[in-house]
């Protein structure tokens, strides 16, 4: 799969769907993320990116909010189009 | 053998055989936090539960016990987990249960609406190859969301039983039972099925598997070779300790490296990832989604309580609500209580003479009556909190309370929910502590109950409420008390930011969490919730408590004064000159020179010592050392002999002290019950000692400079 632009999720605005590209954490929160579906390639929809409010993202139907911190360690890239 | 011998052994026989047919099996509940773990536990065992904690650590350990068909079934209530790690305590206690305890079935509670990432948990269940059975909880709401199963075909890829349930209504539990008792009995056999990680990763995991069997046989029989291999490839922290081979070790490492350099990513995201595969082909096979739907309701309602603008106030209303459920309707059921306990005293006394010294009744009514009135009359503040803490908790809104108050509580080092029980403090530390169950990771929870101290409590109000109208003209009361206040606040602050530097050191924990969609609570289990609290405290932190307060009321009686010495003092004086002579007043005198510097006499002293009972006994201990008659706070001779005998300085000073001081007995008590050590309740005591000390000793001395 070709490399496409890759950026953090911070970065994304609600409503908008991505795919995750990787994660740069320790082990400890990159297994728990993990845990809570967040694979390569999984489809994340961002759900609410409003300051100051929480960020939120919908990930294999479950609900998870996220520190702002921590969403600018997830590097996500936009969706494939053919699906 | 005689025949009435006979006869009686044949008649225990037949007891000891209806007893016999019962058969005794363990059943752990795993499952992610939020897939209705506790209502399933709830459904299978009512009431009949014993919660304590697994050894050495903080967290949670709930049993309890479920009879059905001819099973005796002890059932175990693992804590809730995404997956089955090293990195967090909870994952490694529900894997270490699994592994030291063999329970007979483990049941995984799924939440149906949500299966692929639920069925996380289960694929690594199936690697430690235990009998599973699935149980498919919340599937109205999956109907709901347009979710169809082929269960059948489901169980035969998954090998393991599945039950369709929705547990807050009760539905299935028959089945689920009936799935538990059959898949106990089946004889365990190797799965045909489970995660193929793929050809290169399952050559390393042979290699590993290989180099295990040879060198460590004794935790491949313990572990089972296969998930021991799958352990030490992710790099499991606490399986790679347990390995002391070097070949294992090499092994590891070899593959470890062959498999980065292959994938560009490290084995265990690679894994994951096959496992996620492994599960979304079962899926694709056997869920069919008819309608296209999403958590509407729940949505909505996020939308105004974590709203920007709005997530704030809402927050605050509902903390207003909890704090005012807990203390203000509590002071009905603790008026009550109060009243009995009045009453009781009265009935005790009247069975001795007038003006009776019995040391029996005084035992009777001082000590026990007051140690254990002492003890029950939190229960309606510990029974109402916990009964506002499962409302939050059960509806899903505690999760977005975390987030809301994240932002502030992060700065100081600690996690959105540690707000709770510090607001709680500001009522009673007792509940406060009891409260910190709602965190998860333990140094956050221990820092938190560290702390609570620091929140003026409404016993220290009494004191506030005697000291400050003493020494402080009108316009200062309000301010003096706010400062009080503000100063605990400030000295809470400070001593997280130095006990996450010190002691309870470790990286910050990094916030992610679920929102669970929003759901009525049931009855039951807000009332299972609140029972399991109520009782956890009378029993546990309650016999402590009735024990010191026990104690202490020998150390303030004894040893007594002459009954001569006593013959021409007024009632006043005689009370007084007893207190002086007991162990207390002694030991108020021999700190003298030590609280000098603060600017207390022994007066202060022996109240204060007094007081480590309960910060309000501060006040009626004054005021038998000054041998006024009345103990009530809004007393203005007691007011007015502390004016006499004190300045404005010291008056500040006791109120400092007495702030930050040795927290009462039952706070110890409480710390001891929920930190499990004595070491922690002991280094809270000891600690706020010496910054009472410290902080009241600075202002002492630099007031006293200025003001001289």
């Amino acid at each position: 799969m070709q490399r496409k632009d890759v950026k953090p999720l911070s970065t994304i605005r609600s409503g908008e769907k991505v795919r995750l590209a990787g994660i740069e954490a320790g082990r400890s929160l990159n297994s728990r993320l993990i845990a809570m579906g967040l694979v390569p390639n999984v489809e994340i929809t961002v759900v609410s990116n409003n300051h100051p409010g929480p960020f939120v993202i919908m990930v294999k139907s479950s609900k998870v909010m996220l520190g702002r911190g921590m969403a600018q360690k997830i590097m996500v890239s936009a969706r494939d189009h053919e699906e | 053998m005689s025949s009435a011998k006979l006869k009686s052994g044949i008649y225990l026989k037949e007891k000891i055989f209806s007893f016999d047919i019962m058969k005794k099996i363990t059943v752990a509940l795993a499952g992610n936090p939020n897939s209705g773990k506790t209502t399933i536990f709830n459904l299978l065992t009512g009431a009949r539960q014993h919660v304590g904690n697994y050894p050495g650590v903080t967290v949670e350990k709930k049993e309890g016990l479920c009879k059905y068909a001819d099973y005796e079934m002890t059932v175990v209530d693992l804590p809730g987990t995404y997956s089955l790690t090293a990195f967090s305590i909870e994952e490694l206690v529900a894997r270490n249960f699994i592994v030291q305890e063999h329970p007979d079935v483990v049941v995984d509670i799924i939440d149906a609406s949500s299966v692929e990432r639920n069925l996380y948990l289960a694929t690594q269940l199936m690697e430690m190859n235990v009998p599973l059975v699935l149980a498919f909880n919340m599937s109205d709401v999956a109907e709901q969301k347009g979710l169809r199963f082929d269960i059948a075909q489901l169980c035969r890829l998954l090998e393991a039983k599945i039950v369709p349930m929705v547990g807050s209504k009760g539905r299935g539990r028959k089945e689920l039972l009936d799935a538990i008792v059959e898949t106990a009995a089946q004889v365990r056999k190797p799965r045909t099925h489970q995660v193929r990680y793929g050809e290169e990763i399952e050559h390393e995991l042979a290699a590993i598997e290989a180099a295990v069997a040879r060198n460590e046989p004794q935790l491949a029989g313990r572990y089972g070779a296969r998930w021991l291999a799958v352990k030490l490839l992710e790099r499991d922290d606490d399986l790679t300790l347990r390995v002391h081979s070097r070949d294992v070790h090499d092994a590891v490492t070899a593959g470890i490296a062959h498999l980065k350099g292959l994938f560009g990513d490290e084995p265990e995201v690679v894994m994951a990832d096959r496992r996620y595969g492994f599960i979304s082909g079962a899926c694709q096979e056997t869920i069919r989604t008819t309608v296209e739907s999403r958590h509407s309701y729940s949505d909505m309602i996020d939308a105004v309580v974590t709203n920007p603008m709005l997530g704030v106030p809402i927050f605050l209303i509902l903390m207003y609500l909890v704090f005012f459920l807990t203390f203000k309707i509590g002071t009905y059921p603790m008026g009550w209580l109060e009243w009995l306990f009045g009453w009781t005293t009265g009935a005790i006394t009247s069975l001795w003479p007038a003006g009776s010294e019995s040391w029996l009744k005084s035992l009777l009514v001082d000590g026990v009556i007051g140690g254990v009135g002492g003890v029950i009359v939190f229960l309606p503040n510990i029974l109402l909190l916990f009964f506002a803490i499962a409302l939050l908790e059960d509806t899903g809104y505690m999760a977005r309370a975390a987030f809301i108050m994240d932002r502030v509580m992060h700065k100081i080092g600690l996690h959105g929910k540690s707000f709770i029980p510090m607001l709680i403090g500001f009522g009673c530390s007792v509940p406060a502590i009891m409260a910190t169950r709602i965190l998860e990771n333990r140094r956050n929870r221990l820092t938190t109950i560290m702390v609570i101290p620091l929140m003026s409590c409404g016993a220290r109000l009494t004191i506030y409420a005697l000291v400050i109208p003493a020494f402080f003209s009108e316009t200062w009361q309000g301010p003096m008390m706010w400062l009080i206040y503000l100063i605990g606040i400030v000295l809470a602050i400070i001593c997280i930011k130095i006990l996450r530097l010190t002691v309870l050191r470790g990286e910050a924990v990094p916030f992610v969490m679920e929102l669970p969609p929003y759901r009525m609570p049931t009855l039951k289990s807000i009332a299972i919730h609140m029972w399991q609290r109520g009782w956890m405290y009378l029993r546990k932190a309650g016999t402590i408590i009735l024990g010191i307060s026990i104690l202490l009321w020998i150390a303030g009686s004894y040893p007594k004064p002459s009954a001569e010495s006593l013959r021409d003092l007024s009632p006043q004086q005689a009370q007084q000159k007893r207190l002086e002579y007991s162990v207390i007043g002694r030991f108020g005198r021999a700190i003298e020179p030590a609280i000098r510097p603060l600017g207390f006499d022994w007066k202060i002293g022996t109240a204060l010592i007094g007081a480590t009972a309960a910060k309000e006994v501060f006040v009626s201990q004054l005021a038998i050392v000054y041998a006024v008659g009345s103990e009530d706070e809004g007393s203005t001779t007691l007011r007015q002999r502390l004016r006499a005998a004190y300045t404005p300085l010291t008056g500040f000073c006791i109120m400092l002290f007495c702030l930050i001081y040795a927290p009462c007995v039952v706070t110890v008590a409480m710390t001891r019950q929920e930190t499990n050590s004595w070491g922690w309740a002991a280094f809270q005591f000891l600690g706020l000692t010496a910054l009472a000390y410290v902080v009241t000793l600075f202002v002492y001395q630099i007031g006293s400079r200025i003001a001289g």
